[in-house]
C-alpha cells in the first residue's frame, strides 16, 4: 500500500543518486573497463594486425606455460586450506580475549602491512644458502654447510618455502576477515551450545562455523583471487625456477616484449578466477531464510 | 532432578570494582522453582551463570544432586537453559535446534525424533518443525528455546529472563503455560526476572537480590506481604508498598501508631518494640476507604483518582505525606475529597526509620 503510494512520487524526483553515480562510473570506465576491452583485444590479436589464436598457441607452447600452471594451482591446493585452519583457529583463540589479545591482533595483523616484495626478499634472507635458517642449523651443529633449499635440484623445499612465506605473508587477511565476522556473532550461541553438552570441536562445527559463513565465503573469494595473482615472493625467493601464472605474465610483457601473449595468459588468470569466485558463491550460499534470522 | 546448592558464592569481575555477587548461599530443592528477582545489576544474571557454568566464582562452591560441580563445564553439569535472546540457532530448523543438545550427545537418532515430537507437542511447535528460526515469531522462537532445554531432561533447568522479549499479551498467555508445564515436569528449577509480577506468578520460592547479596527468599506471599525491608516493599507490588513515617506509641498497654497526629490501632505484638519514630508498610489493597468519618481510621485528602478498571487507585494526601489506596471501582470519590483510611492492624509492617529493616517481635 504504502509503497504502491510512494512509486509515482518517487518517478518525479530528480536522478539524484544517478548524477552521484557517474563519477565513479566514468572512473571505472577509464581505468578499469577501457584497460579489460583492451587486454581482450590484445589477447585475440596478432602481431600482423588480425585477429586469432596465435597468442594462445604461442602461450601453451612456451616450455614455463604448464609448469606455471601447476605451481599456481599447486599453491592455492596447498596455502588456502592451511591459512583458513590457521585463520580460524587464530580467530577463536582471540575470542576468548586471553591477556594481551590487543598485542596478538596486532602482531598477527602486521604482514597485511608489509608489501608482497619486502616479504619475499625477509623470507630470501632466512632461506638464502647463506641465510638465517642455514647459519642457524649450522650454529645447532645441525649442518656443515647448509641446504640449499631454494635450489632448482630441490623443487620440494623451493615449494616448501614459498608455501610458508605466503602463509606468513597474507593468513593476516583472512585472519581480519574472520575476527571482523565472529565479533558479530552473539555469544549466546556459543554459551547455549556449550550448557546443551557440545564439545569443543562441536561448539566450532556446529555452532561457529555455520554462523561464521558468510565471513568464510568473502575470506575465500578474496584470497584465491590474490593467490591466483601470487608474484612476488616466489619471484623474489626462487625467479623463473618457479614459474607461476602472473610471473608469466610479466616475462612475456617485459623481457619477451610480447604484450599479446602476455594478455593472452592474463586473460587465462581472468577466467579462472571468475569461476572459482562463482563456485565459491553457488556452494556456500546460504538460504535467505538462515541469513534474516539475525 | 536434583537439589542446588550454593555456598558462599563470590564474584568479581575483572575491571569492575564491586563485587557481582557477595558470599550468597541459597539451597534450591528438589524440584522447586526458584525465582531470582532483584533490578538490574543486582548480580541475579551472574549467580545463574555461574550455576550453569558460564561464569566462574572467585571462591565458593556450586553442587548439583551433592556433586560439586563449581570449575566444570558447563556440559558436565547436566543442565539446561533459556536464554533471554533465545539463542536459537539461526542455521538450524526448529527440530534441529530442539533435537541439538541430544545430537551434541550422540543420542540415538530414533531417540532424538522421539523427543523431539514430544517437546513439540507439548510446545505446540508440530507444524513448524521444519522451518528456520526466522520464519518464526518472536513467541514461536520463544518456544522453541524452551523445547530444546525440557528435552535434555536437565536434572536443573535455568531460565535467564525468558518472557521479557515478548510483547505484554504474549508474556501473559506464555507465563501460565510455562508454569503449568514447569510444574508437569517438576524439574528444578532456577529462573532470573526483574518483573516482580512474573515473580510473584511463576516461583515457589521467591529470592530478592540487590547489590550482590539476597536480601529476602521465601514463599511470593511472604515475600509481598512481609517484606524484610523498605526496598523490598517498594520493589514488589504494583502500586509499591506505602511507607508512612509514624511515631509508635503505647496507650495503657497497647501500641498505637501516630500518623500526622492521628492514631491507629497497631498489632499486639508492637507492644514488644520501643516507642518512638517507625515507619509504617502497607498495601494499597489493605486499606479500606470510607467516605464518613470513623473512628479509628485516618483522615485524608484525595489528590488524584485513577480508575484502572478492575479497581481506582487513589492518591491521597494524610498531614504532608501521600499514599496509595485501593478502592472498588464504584467506589465515588473525586480529587479534593475526604477520605477515612481504616488500616488494618495485622496487614501492617513497621521498619527501622534509619535502616529500613523489618522489625519482628519474638512472640
Amino acid at each position: 500500500m504504502t509503497e504502491a503510494a510512494s512509486r509515482p512520487a518517487r518517478a518525479r524526483r530528480p536522478p539524484v543518486p544517478y548524477l552521484l553515480l557517474i563519477p565513479s562510473a566514468l572512473f571505472m570506465l577509464a581505468l578499469f573497463g577501457w584497460p579489460l576491452i583492451q587486454g581482450v583485444l590484445a589477447s585475440v590479436q596478432t602481431p600482423g594486425g588480425g585477429y586469432g589464436w596465435e597468442n594462445v598457441r604461442r602461450m601453451t607452447a612456451e616450455p614455463h606455460f604448464w609448469p606455471a600452471v601447476r605451481n599456481t594451482a599447486l599453491l592455492i591446493v596447498i596455502v588456502i586450506p592451511l591459512q583458513f585452519a590457521l585463520a580460524i583457529a587464530m580467530a577463536l583463540l582471540l575470542r576468548e580475549r586471553p591477556r594481551l589479545s590487543g598485542l596478538y591482533f596486532y602482531v598477527w595483523a602486521v604482514p597485511l602491512a608489509i608489501s608482497d616484495l619486502a616479504a619475499g626478499l625477509v623470507w630470501l634472507a632466512i632461506f638464502a644458502d647463506q641465510g638465517y635458517l642455514n647459519s642457524a642449523l649450522a650454529g645447532l651443529g645441525l649442518s656443515e654447510s647448509g641446504y640449499e633449499w631454494l635450489s632448482y635440484e630441490h623443487p620440494g623445499t623451493m615449494l616448501a618455502a614459498v608455501v610458508v612465506a605466503e602463509l606468513w605473508r597474507a593468513t593476516s587477511l583472512v585472519f581480519i576477515i574472520l575476527v571482523g565476522g565472529l565479533s558479530v556473532i552473539p555469544k549466546e550461541y556459543d554459551e547455549a551450545a556449550q550448557v546443551f553438552g557440545a564439545t569443543l570441536w562441536q561448539r566450532v562445527r556446529h555452532v561457529t562455523l555455520p554462523l561464521l559463513r558468510p565471513s568464510i565465503q568473502v575470506a575465500l573469494i578474496l584470497r584465491t583471487i590474490l593467490a591466483f595473482q601470487t608474484f612476488a615472493v616466489a619471484q623474489a625467493l626462487a625467479g623463473r625456477n618457479f614459474p607461476l601464472l602472473i610471473g608469466e605474465t610479466y616475462e612475456w610483457y617485459v623481457n619477451l616484449q610480447n604484450p599479446y601473449a602476455a594478455s593472452a595468459v592474463a586473460m587465462i588468470i581472468l577466467g579462472v578466477s571468475m569461476f572459482t569466485a562463482t563456485v565459491y558463491l553457488r556452494a556456500l550460499r546460504q538460504p535467505d531464510v538462515i541469513r534474516g534470522a539475525r | 532432578m536434583a537439589e542446588v546448592e550454593i555456598s558462599q558464592l563470590h564474584k568479581t569481575y575483572p575491571g569492575g570494582g564491586r563485587p557481582a555477587t557477595r558470599d550468597v548461599s541459597l539451597t534450591v530443592a528438589d524440584g522447586e522453582f526458584m525465582v531470582l528477582l532483584g533490578p538490574s545489576g543486582c548480580g541475579k544474571t551472574t549467580l545463574l551463570r555461574m550455576i550453569a557454568g558460564l561464569e566462574l566464582p572467585d571462591r565458593g562452591s556450586v553442587r548439583i544432586g551433592g556433586r560439586d560441580v563449581t570449575y566444570r563445564a558447563p556440559r558436565e553439569r547436566n543442565l539446561s537453559m533459556v536464554f533471554q535472546s533465545y539463542a536459537v540457532f539461526p542455521h538450524k530448523k526448529v527440530a534441529d535446534n530442539i533435537g541439538f543438545g541430544l545430537a551434541m550427545r550422540k543420542a540415538d537418532r530414533a531417540v532424538i525424533q522421539d523427543k523431539i515430537a514430544w517437546a513439540a507437542g507439548l510446545l505446540q511447535l508440530e507444524d513448524y518443525l521444519d522451518r528456520y528460526p526466522s520464519q518464526l515469531s518472536g513467541g514461536q522462537r520463544q518456544r522453541v528455546a524452551v523445547a530444546r532445554a525440557i528435552v535434555m531432561e536437565p536434572d536443573v533447568l535455568l531460565m535467564d529472563e525468558p518472557l521479557s522479549n515478548l510483547d505484554a499479551l504474549l508474556r501473559l498467555q506464555f507465563r501460565a503455560e510455562l508454569k503449568k508445564l514447569l510444574t508437569d515436569l517438576g524439574t528444578t528449577c532456577v529462573y532470573v526476572t526483574h518483573d516482580q509480577v512474573e515473580a510473584l506468578s511463576l516461583g515457589e520460592r521467591v529470592a530478592v537480590m540487590k547489590d550482590g547479596e539476597i536480601v529476602q527468599c521465601g514463599p511470593p506471599m511472604e515475600v509481598y506481604d512481609s517484606p524484610a525491608s523498605e526496598f523490598i516493599g517498594g520493589f514488589i507490588g504494583s502500586p509499591p508498598m506505602n511507607f508512612l513515617d509514624a511515631t509508635l506509641r503505647r496507650d495503657g498497654g497497647e501500641a498505637v501508631i501516630e500518623v500526622a497526629g492521628q492514631r491507629s490501632a497497631a498489632p499486639g505484638s508492637w507492644a514488644a518494640f520501643a516507642e518512638g519514630p517507625v515507619r509504617i508498610g502497607v498495601r494499597a489493597e489493605t486499606i479500606t476507604a470510607h467516605r464518613a468519618e470513623r473512628s479509628g481510621a485516618l483522615r485524608a485528602v484525595t489528590e488524584v483518582a485513577e480508575p484502572l478498571g478492575s479497581t481506582t487507585l487513589v492518591t491521597a494526601v494524610l498531614g504532608e505525606q501521600r499514599i496509595k489506596v485501593q478502592v472498588p471501582p464504584d467506589f465515588p470519590v473525586g480529587a479534593g475529597d475526604d477520605l477515612w483510611l481504616d488500616l488494618r492492624a495485622d496487614r501492617l509492617s513497621c521498619y527501622e526509620r534509619d535502616t529500613g529493616r523489618v522489625l519482628v517481635s519474638d512472640r
